[in-house]
């Protein structure tokens, strides 16, 4: 009975959204108030009614109803709890409705918090929410019904895969999506401004925090499924210029660009139809990553019997939402006047430098993921683009951008003396190069590559730092006076620099994880040891395992490093008894400088078990990193631009003498 | 405040271009998208996970394989020239295989060709008992029991099944089970051009 | 989510029996030889898995071409031989760094060629900058 209800709600859903769509965007068009106000209202009872069908599904999976179609594939009661409401998005239909459930989230959100927007502006961005609504509930109800009944019900499902029961993977949908679905907000706020036809330099700041938002989720989203894959799949891998990666990566580089643009949009009144677009390209990856993931279009396991409806059906969402707001973007993008002018070094042009080496790196790994397709489309053969690409054609377009990440924040707005900012750099470079050293030193592979990263890592963390001891005028002043300029410093700062120090540690995880690690790999007998890297592993003994759903052994090892005890490891070989497939756990320990990583496998044949060991320097830096990054972002949202109307975004635009080029607003 | 009004007269701003010109710069991105969206729905007609065998056209590889446990007559190269035949690739533990059979079993009495079994990575038993209970199609049969032979034809998966020329040469490769359907859409036809041409 | 099974269940299907990434029994004495093969091995791509090479997948048929490419480097093969020795038979799909041929020329120039463009976007967009004229912007409000 739930379950019909929740397939009623959806139906409702539908109806509100194709309302939501319509009725605000002629009232905004009109200008009458009235039809514009049922914004607020739609969105909320959008959400709820999607809720409440997201509840029923849940409720289904809880209760292990196998008489539901969906539950009985992706689910078995001896799951644990856990799994089984991450179960609800671990198959095609139920990732749909968590979808939905975050636009309508973010839809009533911004309802609700939007309320100093301009009441033209907020009725069309709200109606563009409904729009994406409509299009993805229809895709639900007509291709992808999760309420779908069983009859006969089976006595127990399928079991959802063991790979995917895991705490990692269980958050790393949802935060994935709040990224993909929060990008709507910003191609909503691009989709409004070209239809009234200007940007105001508002627009920058009322647009930033939303996006915000996504682009947190997003990193975070991204760093745990690239933290699961590290600890999951056996061998530390944990990038692998998979198209499923690309396809949440590219996202993320686009929202990146789009963060940092609005920025100049904000200040200076200028770059507008670029971010105009940049948020129109955002959410379109999004889209895109959807098609790609979803349609079989490109190499991937179907884990479901591949519906070409659902595949036709999504392309069609893709060129109504993408091609119907490119198109708009072709006939009015040119009407967007912009007003400010900077000179070649200044703060402006560096963020044109960010932006367009990022719409580089973008269309570089659009290119290779969808390279093979064009290949097969075209007939001409069959090829494949793997690791090796991307990273000989993305890393030279990123080794630049974050150059010019550590002077970016050194440049004024408006004009900047180049002479002044080089004078600042010396120390940064000359650091730089002395770690580039170090870099090459440390490298077990590539030591070219690996002196290029720890370059670039220590170039733009000094370079970070520096700035921000700049600012408060460390060390030229008393303690007191600096203490007082940070106090006062606003929270963007704060966040910049966490975020850009953020991305230093990661570019250095990045280095030290492939370049560095040591891999020994043999057969070992109980009692032997094998040094790995200075850390001493010791075979202490195998033994075996018995799970709630899976039978396994688990092999220990104690790890000493100059004689005493590091740590003991227990890698294990898990195989799930329902649907009888192998698993690996590999045991890690994280040290701030390295990771030690055992893995056992089979017995061979001779005696004695095959094991890999690792150590894997500074891969902890990569999610130290990320969270950085998202931390950055967080308090760069709670700015007290994002509080209400704050006029005084006004300075930057009147003109003003060279003075300008504070942060604060 | 209103510093963007819609405003129809050209800004000095625009230093180079005409206003006709930055339309097309706008212009870019739909119908690159158009370009991509063109691809997409071809894309959705493929399969990205089949790859096509790059020795269409080719004469097969050299080999000489002893029979299947409990038949006497092995696959060589050899055997394959003279007239148009099937190589199918096959496994006792491959349950596609199973699925492929009786259609295996229908297609040998007609006659119609003669089929060449390639035993893949099996256990002499397991084959000789697969056979012996399923019934075996083959003329022929090659045990390859590390599998070499098979990468040497560029085999990824079972079933595969191959279709070779009189002359030996490959001419055609078709991936997973196959059946009446696909075997009548796909292969009869190119059998039939053989025998038109080798009537010549 | 699909993604996430969809790489987990290639991966899956990529673990059979009791092989797993280069064993110890495959590994060559010779170690230069044994670096050659990894080198080799890491761009060569395991045809029944996701997207690994056949360095680090566990499925049969990775293992396989190891043990092949290993027995061909110690045959006296160059690294361009037993590569080719593979392509001959499953095409370049299997190499995960895409060779540089007519077909991929577009591929390969594409990130060059975007590079190139965005540096002449920027000069043009500064020079644009510089040439306009300052006291426009003191007309703004």
């Amino acid at each position: 009975m739930i379950t019909e209800l929740g397939h009623f709600a959806l139906i409702l859903a539908l109806f509100v959204a194709v309302f939501q769509a319509i009725v605000p965007m002629v009232g905004a068009h009109r200008g009458d108030s009235r039809w514009m106000a049922t914004s607020g209202p739609s969105a909320f009872i959008q959400f709820v009614l999607i809720f409440s069908a997201f509840g029923a599904l849940t409720h289904g999976y809880l209760t292990s109803d196998f008489s539901i179609a969906n539950v009985a594939r992706n689910s078995h009661s001896l799951k644990p709890i856990l799994y089984k409401i991450s179960g609800v998005w671990g198959n095609h239909e139920g990732s749909l409705l968590l979808w939905i459930l975050i636009l309508s989230l973010f839809g009533m959100c911004l309802a609700r918090f939007g309320r100093n927007l301009p009441a033209s502006l907020r009725a069309r961005v709200i109606a563009v929410q409904g729009m994406i609504a409509s299009g993805f509930l229809s895709f639900i109800l007509f291709t992808s019904n999760p309420f779908e009944r069983l009859y006969p019900p089976p006595i127990d499902g399928n079991d959802l895969n063991p790979l995917l029961q895991d705490p990692g993977l269980a958050l790393h949908p949802p935060f994935l999506y709040l990224g993909y679905v929060g990008f709507s907000i910003a191609f909503a706020f691009a989709i409004a401004a070209l239809i009234e036809g200007r940007v105001d330099p508002a627009w920058g700041r009322w647009v930033r925090p939303w996006t915000l938002a996504a682009w947190i989720c997003l990193t975070l989203g991204i760093a745990l499924g690239s933290w699961w894959a590290y600890y999951e799949l056996g061998w530390g891998g944990w990038w692998f210029w998979d198209p499923v990666e690309n396809a949440s990566f590219m996202p993320w580089l686009a929202g990146t660009a789009l963060l940092h643009s609005a920025i100049v949009v904000e200040k200076r009144d200028t770059l507008k139809a670029w971010t105009i677009l940049l948020a129109i390209v955002t959410f379109s990856l999004s889209l895109l990553g959807t098609f790609l993931v979803r349609s079989g279009v490109l190499t991937s396991v179907h884990a479901f019997a591949s519906d070409p409806k659902r595949g036709i059906f999504v392309l069609l969402l893709l060129l109504i939402a993408v091609g119907g707001s490119l198109t708009l973007f072709a006939i009015r993008g040119s009407e967007l006047k912009t007003q400010g002018l900077f000179a070649p070094i200044s703060r402006e042009s560096g963020l044109v430098i960010n932006n367009l080496l990022l719409s580089a790196a973008t269309a570089t790994v659009l290119l290779g993921t969808l390279y093979p397709l064009f290949v097969d489309v075209l007939q001409v053969g069959k090829i494949s683009v793997g690791a090796p690409f991307f990273n000989s054609t993305f890393v030279p377009i990123m080794a630049p951008l974050v150059f010019m990440m550590g002077i970016g924040p050194f440049l004024k707005w408006k004009r900047s003396d180049a002479r002044a900012v080089g004078q600042r750099l010396y120390v940064v470079l000359f650091v730089s190069l002395a770690f580039g050293i170090y870099g090459w030193t440390l490298a077990t592979t590539e030591p070219v590559w690996s002196a290029i990263g720890l370059l670039l890592s220590a170039w733009l963390f000094t370079a970070t730092l520096v700035e921000f001891v700049d600012k408060i005028k460390l060390f030229r002043t008393t303690l007191s006076n600096s203490w007082n300029k940070a106090r006062r410093l606003p929270r963007s700062t704060y966040g910049m620099t966490l975020a850009h120090a953020g991305v230093a540690i990661v570019i250095a995880g990045i280095t030290g994880a492939s370049m560095w690690q040591v891999e020994k790999i043999q057969i070992m007998e109980i009692g032997d040891t094998v040094n790995v890297a200075g850390y001493d592993f010791k075979l202490m003994g195998v033994s075996d395992q018995q799970g709630p759903n899976y039978t396994g052994m688990r092999g220990k090892f104690e790890v000493l490093k100059d004689g005493k005890l590091y740590t003991i490891l227990e890698p294990e070989k898990r195989t799930y008894t329902v649907q009888g497939r192998p698993t690996t756990e590999a045991a890690i320990h994280s040290g701030l400088l390295g990771d030690v990583y055992a893995v056992i496998a089979d017995p061979s044949e001779t005696g004695g078990w095959i094991t890999r060991l690792y150590y894997k320097p500074l891969i902890l830096w990569l999610w130290v990193g990320a969270l950085m990054l998202a931390l950055g972002g967080l308090i760069s949202m709670r700015d007290r631009r994002f509080r209400l109307g704050a006029p005084s975004a006004r300075k930057a635009v009147t003109a003003r003498p060279a003075t300008v080029g504070q942060e604060a607003s | 405040m209103k510093s963007d009004v819609i405003d129809k007269t050209p800004l000095e701003l625009n230093a180079d271009g005409t206003e006709k010109k930055s339309k097309t710069v706008f212009m870019l991105p739909v119908l690159i998208f158009a370009g991509l969206s063109i691809a997409f729905a071809i894309g959705l007609t493929l399969n990205p996970k089949e790859i096509p065998s790059v020795l269409i056209g080719k004469e097969a590889p050299q080999f000489d394989l002893s029979p299947v446990q409990g038949r006497e007559m092995g696959l060589k190269m050899t055997d394959l020239m003279g007239q148009i035949s099937l190589v199918n690739v096959f496994a006792s533990w491959c349950t596609e295989c199973k699925y492929e059979h009786p259609f295996l079993m229908e297609l040998s009495q007609k006659k119609i060709l003669p089929i060449f079994g390639l035993n893949y990575k099996d256990q002499p038993n397991d084959a000789q008992d697969w056979l012996d209970n399923l019934g075996d199609p083959y003329t022929r049969t090659g045990a390859d029991l590390n599998g070499r032979v098979a990468i040497d034809w560029g085999v990824y998966g079972v079933p595969e099944t191959f279709l070779v020329g009189p002359d030996g040469r490959i001419i055609h490769k078709h991936i997973g089970g196959l059946n009446w359907e696909k075997f009548n859409q796909e292969i009869l036809p190119l059998i039939t051009d053989l025998q038109g041409n080798s009537a010549e | 989510m699909i993604k996430i099974i969809m790489f987990a269940l290639g991966l899956l299907f990529s673990v059979q029996m009791s092989a797993y990434a280069v064993n110890p029994d495959e590994v060559l004495k010779n170690p230069v030889l044994e670096n050659r093969a990894r080198d080799i091995s890491k761009n060569l791509r395991c045809l029944v898995c996701q997207n690994q090479s056949i360095d680090e997948s566990n499925a049969d048929l990775a293992k396989d071409l190891r043990v092949l490419v290993r027995e061909r480097l110690a045959a006296g093969d160059s690294d361009q031989e037993v590569i080719d020795f593979v392509v001959d038979r499953y095409g370049d799909y299997v190499l995960l760094k895409p060779p540089l041929k007519p077909v991929t020329y577009v591929l390969w120039s594409g990130p060059a060629l975007f590079f190139l463009l965005i540096l002449w976007i920027g000069f043009r967009l500064f020079r644009r900058q510089a040439q306009i004229s300052q006291p426009k912007e003191g007309t703004v409000q």
